[in-house]
């Protein structure tokens, strides 16, 4: 393909041109299909469309989600029962496999480190922000600012963070990286950040906590602006101290949304990918179960063991989601 | 589901908001600020901004001085050229085309796979809100849950689904499609991976229309159709905005759909995939990678700060995407 490219001299434009006629083509079909279907449909007689509404309203959108999601679910929890070609079943060697080979025990430590770091202290900075800048005036500005990276990629973020961790191995060139000047500035020797097991780790995790850390405050901030006056003034008349206050009414009071903030963070944690796949490419002992699973897939084109890995995913997921359903349920009978 | 769990609270708020003066809460909000906490808030806010700050400061600075020192020292010594981005957007190769190249894909991925689901969503939403069938709620429940699927879970059987069609024993239920190495199956995977969020905070939205609304408009004689053009989609355009936004900028800053769905394919490849595989290849490239980092923040970025207040509204109502 390239050579082709190569030898008729394509220009950007010419691989454009081809691209946007698909993008208006599509745009265009489905505008046309969904005004033809309600054109159509609302011409129907009235018993007719009792019937026509499912087709048109609910069908498309169950279709979609039992042949994209339902049914590749089941497919892969069966391919994860079988050989890297999917033509034999194999029982659970692959999870065997997952669960006695060093190199994946250390992607499900690395993982489970995350999921213990990032959640908790994004949730934990997110909740001291929100706390510190309630009462704050131009508060806006400053929330502006922490939210900022949650609009980014994970991409970006990785570039970003990549620049501060920047390691410049000859002693006679000047550092670039902020964090090697920092620390020779404090008279450190700067390690080479990203190779360093297990630092690296965990600065891969400041990145998580940079990004999460907006979300939590943005959550948690309005939760805490929920909070009824009245309770903050009788606490304030009976002289308790600010940080008597955050503990004993604060979190209290926005335990639901703490609770939602955490799951929401952790679910997104255990699916973690771009970051470390950006950063480290999973080496350097760094490498995390969705990093592992797609290197498996995509890369050594084992269906089996890459399947595995996707189940034990969703079997991490699952907990934590039926935990934050019960909490919310729980909350709702107590009101 | 965090819609519901700030119901209860909201109300109390605006029982409260009633009662006292509309200057009364600000008030005491003055007697509480202290100096000190919003000190500590602006130093956490410098502090997170300085990692985008230092790569925004090295992306105008020629090649040369980005390399030779570091990008605090740019203040003493202001160099500021546009080459970098100049040549990231535009210089390029047809082994490695310039990045307005993926700018235009990123576009091109993300208006479809922000359109399609929001329309199927609100239609499946209108549906399990106001058509009385057996099974609504068992339906509606399963699409909930459907959020517990991580996106990995679906992605080699999806995958083989596009390439080679739906084969269960000898019965070919579904013909391979042709349509690897287009945008389509980006679209459709998008579109499928939005849907249970989407059709939840839909539904959610949907239910809140007062009932009297739709019975009225149902003794007039307006059919199903009618009332959902009529009265219920423009009812429905403010959380259609707030979710296209969140949608919008998670399809624009993916990177694992676009890269598996995308098939490795250059012409049709988004900005993040490129940018992530200019990290591995140019790794100190840093002429290249900081423009080309902001290059892809730039969209996001303009969103975010001309949308902020939908965007966090999206966000509190969304906080359980999986």
């Amino acid at each position: 393909m390239h050579v082709i490219d190569l030898v008729t001299r394509k220009t950007t434009w010419d691989i454009i041109a081809p691209n946007l006629i698909t993008l208006v083509i599509g745009l265009v079909a489905f505008a046309a299909i969904v005004i033809l279907l309600f054109v159509l449909a609302e011409r129907t007689s009235v018993k007719a469309q009792e019937w026509v509404k499912y087709l048109v309203f609910l069908v498309p959108a169950l279709a979609l989600l039992l042949i994209g999601l339902i049914y590749p679910a089941i497919r892969t929890l069966i391919l994860s029962f079988m050989n890297d070609t999917s033509e034999k079943f194999i029982g659970l060697d692959n999870y065997i496999w997952a669960f006695t080979r060093p190199e994946i025990l250390q992607v499900l430590t690395n993982t489970a480190i995350w999921v213990f770091v990032a959640p908790t202290a994004s949730t934990f900075i997110g909740l001291v922000i929100a706390y510190l800048t309630d009462r704050m005036k131009t508060a806006s500005v400053v929330k502006s600012l922490i939210f900022m990276p949650m609009a980014i990629s994970m991409v970006g973020a990785s570039i970003i963070w990549k620049f501060v961790y920047d390691y410049e191995p000859s002693p006679k060139k000047v550092d670039i990286g902020l964090l090697s000047a920092i620390s020779k500035g404090l008279g450190i020797d700067p390690p080479n950040w990203l190779l360093e097991n297990p630092l690296n780790t965990f600065l891969l995790i400041v990145v998580m906590i940079w990004i999460q850390t907006g979300f939590a405050m943005v959550v948690l901030s309005a939760a805490m602006k929920n909070i009824p006056d009245e309770v903050v003034e009788a606490s304030m008349l009976d002289g308790a101290s600010q940080l008597k206050r955050f503990v004993q009414i604060t979190i209290p009071m926005i335990r639901a949304s703490i609770v939602v903030v955490l799951t929401t963070i952790t679910i997104g944690t255990l699916k973690v990918f771009d970051i470390v796949r950006t950063m480290t490419g999973g080496n350097f002992q760094t490498n995390v179960i969705a990093n592992e699973m797609y290197s498996q897939t995509f890369r050594a084109l084992n269906y089996g063991t890459g399947s595995a890995l996707a189940i034990i995913l969703f079997l991490g997921v699952v907990p934590i989601i039926w935990y934050n359903i019960r909490q919310l349920r729980l909350e709702r009978t107590e009101r | 589901m965090s819609i519901q769990a700030n119901k209860p609270a909201k109300a109390v708020n605006k029982a409260t908001k009633a009662e006292a003066t509309s200057s009364g809460r600000q008030k005491m909000r003055d007697a509480f600020s202290s100096p000190w906490a919003s000190f500590a808030a602006i130093v956490i806010a410098v502090f997170w901004t300085i990692p985008t700050f230092g790569l925004f400061v090295s992306s105008f600075r020629p090649e040369a001085d980005i390399n030779a020192t570091g990008w605090w020292t740019f203040f003493a010594n202001p160099n500021v050229t546009l080459e970098n981005y100049e040549s990231a957007l535009f210089q390029g190769t047809a082994v490695t085309p310039p990045l307005s190249q993926y700018f235009f894909n990123s576009f091109a991925i993300t208006l479809p796979a922000a359109i399609f689901p929001l329309t199927l969503a609100v239609f499946a939403a209108y549906a399990l809100a106001w058509f009385d069938f057996k099974g609504r709620d068992l339906i509606f429940f399963g699409i909930f849950a459907l959020q517990v699927i991580p996106l990995q879970m679906s992605l080699v059987p999806l995958l083989q689904l596009f390439a080679k069609g739906l084969v269960i024993g000898d019965s070919v239920l579904i013909s391979p499609l042709g349509i690897t190495g287009t945008y389509i199956p980006i679209w459709i995977a998008h579109t499928i991976f939005a849907l249970p969020l989407a059709i939840f905070l839909m539904h959610n939205f949907l239910r809140q229309i007062p009932r009297e609304l739709i019975e009225a408009a149902r003794v007039d004689g307006a059919g199903w159709f009618t009332l959902f053009r009529q009265v219920v989609f423009p009812l429905s355009i403010p959380a259609i905005a707030s979710f296209a936004i969140f949608q919008f900028l998670w399809v624009w800053n993916d990177l694992l759909v676009g890269l598996t769905f995308g098939g490795g394919v250059k012409d049709i490849a988004p900005l993040t995939v490129r940018l992530a595989e200019m990290v591995g290849t140019r790794g100190s490239n840093w002429e290249v990678l900081t423009a080309g980092a902001f290059i892809s923040m730039v969209v996001p970025l303009i969103v975010f700060f001309a949308l902020q207040r939908y965007f966090v509204r999206g966000l509190l109502a969304g906080s359980v995407k999986g």
